[in-house]
């Protein structure tokens, strides 16, 4: 990598940490005594059904709700992270699913909008476009100008806008909810690479998924969330999709496990609950 | 993969690095990008420039004195306070907004000057001020419905219309007309300052100075940074139109009164708004607001002060305009900035190629738009036609704009221009 971002931190280095992260709305317990990890360098995948906490939880991290109880540490310090900007100033970055992006606005101004770099009192396009450039080698993407209105991008393309703008504030961190869900398979294979690309700069990644063998393709590991607590927690290479799926789904208590242990016609429904 | 970036980094700028991309250098590859933008629905100011290209034939052809010296100094005089209250206009649509009330603020507003000028014996200076500020006040008002209560600005504007216009016949309760007198500085301002010939020609050289200049300060820095210079050529012919339009203009509007500081004003204004609107985090934040709210929002944009500014701006103008119109006429009525001042200002926004849809459009579209308008105005008035078909010329004109909007937007969706 040519270009690197300033302060890199040390792969495997834990970047954030929680512990006991509970967050109740009204009668609603949405997470119980939630803990998870995140190295420099790793990608961990947050994998669950609907309604298992994924959303709360990364909204936990990136400010938008304030836990009940539990610790929040990043990059050593104990953190409470006050709001969206908050965790932007700290270094958490996260790409929403609707990507927000300004369809009117081209590339660089997309990249840097809010964080516009400035000569004096105007805007230094210079500047902004030099450092676009250099972001996007960085993820080694392929966008063919950045003076383009983003409207006359591909799915994947604005996608990697999305992402490269999570890299303008030099986070620790990058989470990215569904990047793949209404893309193609070439650009679900393009966004997989950003993905790698963000692990070889030395980022921790969060990526929250539906899609199985997304997840596999590239995560170090995967945490299952189910009815808002820690399901279980696999390394990627020793899993296989049923044991994800019989984790997530919770296996003993459900219809398909149920119906393919009676064709069986064995017992053991408890493979794959890690923890 | 670091080798090979920095291989091409060296070669080839990075901008223009990628082989999809469609090489548009030197002069036959600016004319074909900038062909290409025109196919692909980004139609800018083109078709308002073809449209007053085509207002000119017509007339000029039907009475030959619309062309004259004099004809077109009125056309300036005349369009400028109008083109103020739709630089406002043009913000507002920026952000999808509208503001039907410019109209009866800039009558209001002109008003209250002329009520503390002549019944409250203040001095002019604080009178216009204290007629800019009301404009100011009103639109911090609309801001606070809009953004803490939610009203649509198309209906508070539309209660403003009505409430305004009967705020101006309270202000000047059973006087009816305040007439200004011969030598109040805004009635002289208004009509009978020009520039005299060397001033014009000076301000002329300045303004091609600063454009040439600030092309080389860009090409030096762009070059310094490792991206593709503009093209050498293209600031040179760019800058010999410019100087020989103006310089062509400055000479035939001399043969009769020449600039007028009224006009001046209304260009400088719009000059000004436009370096905003392009160059500045506010200007850029405000065409983000009107793209894309909610991503603006998630991007950190104060959405509400981008709001608030954009509100008071438009009636701030709409409130200079109207005490400038009143200069002009000499007077404030109980007609003064009715319904055609409202229209028009709106109709010169949209013509001069802001969309309605809003996060597209420039400060230019007021100049134009309104000088459209003005020509087909003046032209018919030359021709002696009834002021109604004047109504019924201009609705055409702005449905045909407002046409226009909408393919080149459709055409643009189609090919990925957004």
């Amino acid at each position: 990598m040519s270009a690197t971002t300033t302060e890199k931190p040390v792969t495997g280095q834990t970047v954030l940490s929680l512990t006991g992260i509970n967050k109740r709305f009204g009668a609603v317990q949405a997470l119980t005594d939630v803990h998870l990890e995140v190295a420099a360098g790793e990608v961990v995948a947050l994998v669950g059904d609907n309604g298992a906490g994924k959303s709360t939880l990364v909204k936990v991290i990136s400010g938008v709700y304030q836990p009940d109880e539990g610790d929040i540490t990043f990059a050593g310090r104990k953190i409470s992270v006050g709001g969206p900007s908050d965790a932007q100033a700290l270094g958490i970055a996260t790409v929403f699913q609707d990507l927000a992006l300004c369809d009117n606005l081209d590339v660089v101004a997309n990249l840097f909008l809010g964080q516009e770099r400035l000569l004096g009192p105007v805007l230094d396009e210079v500047t902004m476009e030099k450092e676009a450039w250099r972001l996007l080698r960085t993820l080694s993407a392929k966008i063919p100008s950045v003076r383009i209105p983003i409207a006359g991008l591909s799915g994947g393309q604005r996608q990697t806008v999305a992402i490269a703008r999570s890299l303008v504030g030099n986070p620790k961190l990058v989470m990215l909810d569904e990047p793949t869900a209404a893309l193609g398979v070439a650009q679900t294979a393009e966004v997989l690479n950003l993905v790698e690309r963000l692990r070889e700069t030395g980022l921790g990644v969060i990526l929250i998924s539906h899609n199985m063998a997304d997840v596999q393709a590239v995560a170090d590991r995967i945490v299952v969330m189910r009815l808002g607590r820690n399901a279980a927690e696999f390394r990627t290479e020793e899993t296989t999709t049923e044991q994800l799926v019989a984790a997530i789904t919770g296996a003993s208590d459900n219809v398909v496990a149920a119906r393919a242990s009676r064709r069986a016609g064995t017992t053991d429904t408890t493979e794959g609950a890690g923890q | 993969m670091s080798a090979t970036t920095d291989e091409t980094q060296s070669a080839v700028a990075a901008d223009i690095a990628d082989e999809r991309l469609i090489q548009s250098q030197g002069l036959g590859g600016q004319a074909r990008a900038v062909w290409n933008r025109l196919k692909g629905g980004e139609l800018g100011m083109l078709p308002v420039v073809i449209g007053l290209i085509v207002i000119s034939l017509v007339f000029y052809s039907q009475e030959p004195t619309f062309l004259s010296s004099k004809s077109l100094v009125n056309i300036t005089l005349f369009a400028a306070p109008v083109g103020v209250i739709a630089l406002g206009i043009v913000l507002v649509l920026l952000l999808g907004e509208i503001d039907l009330s410019v109209g009866s603020v800039s009558g209001f507003a002109a008003a209250s000057m002329a009520v503390l000028v002549a019944n409250k014996s203040q001095s002019l200076i604080v009178g216009m001020i204290a007629g800019i500020l009301i404009g100011t006040l009103i639109g911090s008002v609309y801001a606070l419905l809009y953004t803490r209560l939610g009203v649509p600005s198309f209906v508070f504007s539309l209660a403003g219309l009505l409430g305004f216009q009967g705020a101006l016949l309270y202000v000047l309760g059973d006087q009816g007309t305040i007439v200004l007198p011969t030598d109040s500085g805004l009635r002289q301002f208004a009509r009978e300052r020009f520039l005299s010939d060397g001033a014009a020609y000076v301000l002329l050289a300045v303004v091609v100075l600063a454009y040439v200049g600030s092309q080389l300060l860009l090409v030096r820095r762009r070059k310094a940074a490792g991206l593709t210079p503009p093209n050498l050529t293209m600031v040179g012919i760019k800058a010999v139109l410019l100087a020989g339009g103006l310089g062509f203009l400055t000479y035939y509007l001399g043969i009769d009164r020449g600039w007028g500081y009224l006009f001046v004003l209304f260009v400088a204004l719009v000059v000004v708004m436009d370096l905003m609107l392009r160059k500045t985090t506010w200007g850029r934040h405000v065409y983000a607001v009107g793209g894309n709210e909610e991503a603006a929002r998630r991007a950190g944009i104060k959405v509400g002060r981008i709001y608030f500014s954009v509100f008071a701006a438009t009636s701030t103008f709409a409130a200079l305009g109207g005490i400038l119109l009143a200069g002009q006429l000499t007077s404030v009525s109980q007609s003064s900035g009715t319904t055609d001042t409202n229209l028009t200002a709106i109709a010169a926004a949209v013509i001069g190629g802001t969309s309605l849809f809003g996060g597209r459009g420039s400060a230019y579209s007021a100049l134009l738009g309104i000088i459209v308008l003005q020509a087909i105005q003046s032209g018919l008035n030359l021709m002696n036609v009834d002021s109604s078909v004047r109504f019924m010329v201009t609705g055409a004109v702005l449905l045909l704009a407002v046409a226009i909007d909408s393919v080149s937007r459709r055409v643009r969706s189609s090919s990925g221009r957004g």
